[in-house]
């Protein structure tokens, strides 16, 4: 075990803490949020910071499944993020 | 030193930089005072540092055995949609008077922002209403 593999193991779990604390952090703003638009950036941001804790779990585990479930979450957040954001402005999605 | 060493170097470094910037946007998002100030923190700083993870992932797929570029796929969209969904929010905050409005057109009755449709009229408070509807 040389010392560059050690570096990426702990780099890893470092990565792994942030995220989830900025995902806390953010599921903080999503309560908290005075206002509508901050809501939905709450969740736009737990949606993005998702698809990074699930890329990083592809890693430790060294597996290659995890690609299509990152991208299929990608579109997924923003399609529902257009949507909630056209709920609000419009009253309709597909008027 | 090989090349598996350099990757692996370079994996752990992209994933430092990639949290690092993650956790500046989420501080952003929960420290800052305004919504329209809010909604910088995390649709740009965040996006990168996902970014930044997801190419530590390609260059890990490199070391360890068959390349791929498939993440390109993810960077790329996240890079095009973050923009797009940005300016939403923002539309949404000023639909919903979250922040300093625009001053009145010169023609028309008001902005289609913060314009409510006809159907929607009566169920909207009268702070939202558009002025001469």
């Amino acid at each position: 075990m040389s010392f560059a593999t050690q570096l990426m193991d702990i780099a890893l779990i470092v990565t792994f803490v942030v995220i989830a604390l900025a995902q806390a952090m953010s599921m903080i703003r999503l309560v908290m949020g005075p206002s509508t638009g901050d809501r939905i950036l709450a969740l736009d941001t737990m949606v993005v910071n998702a698809i990074g804790l699930i890329v990083l779990l592809g890693i430790a585990q060294g597996v290659r499944i995890y690609f299509e479930v990152s991208l299929i979450i990608a579109m997924l957040g923003f399609v529902s993020t257009v949507a909630y954001a056209r709920f609000v402005l419009r009253g309709d999605i597909i008027e | 030193m090989t090349a598996e060493i350099i990757g692996t170097y370079a994996v752990a470094i992209c994933l430092l930089v990639g949290a690092g910037f993650a956790m500046v946007g989420a501080i952003g998002l929960l420290k800052f005072n305004d919504s329209m100030t809010r909604l910088h923190a995390p649709t740009k700083v965040g996006t990168v540092g996902i970014g930044a993870l997801l190419l530590a992932s390609m260059i890990h797929s490199f070391t360890v055995g068959d390349g791929s570029l498939h993440e390109l796929l993810i960077m790329s969209f996240l890079f095009v949609t973050a923009p797009i969904s940005a300016n939403f929010m923002a539309k949404v905050n000023i639909h919903r008077r979250a922040c300093d409005t625009p001053p009145e057109p010169p023609q028309d009755d008001t902005w289609s922002t913060l314009n409510v449709p006809e159907a929607d009229r009566e169920m909207a408070s009268p702070s939202v209403q558009s002025p001469k509807a």
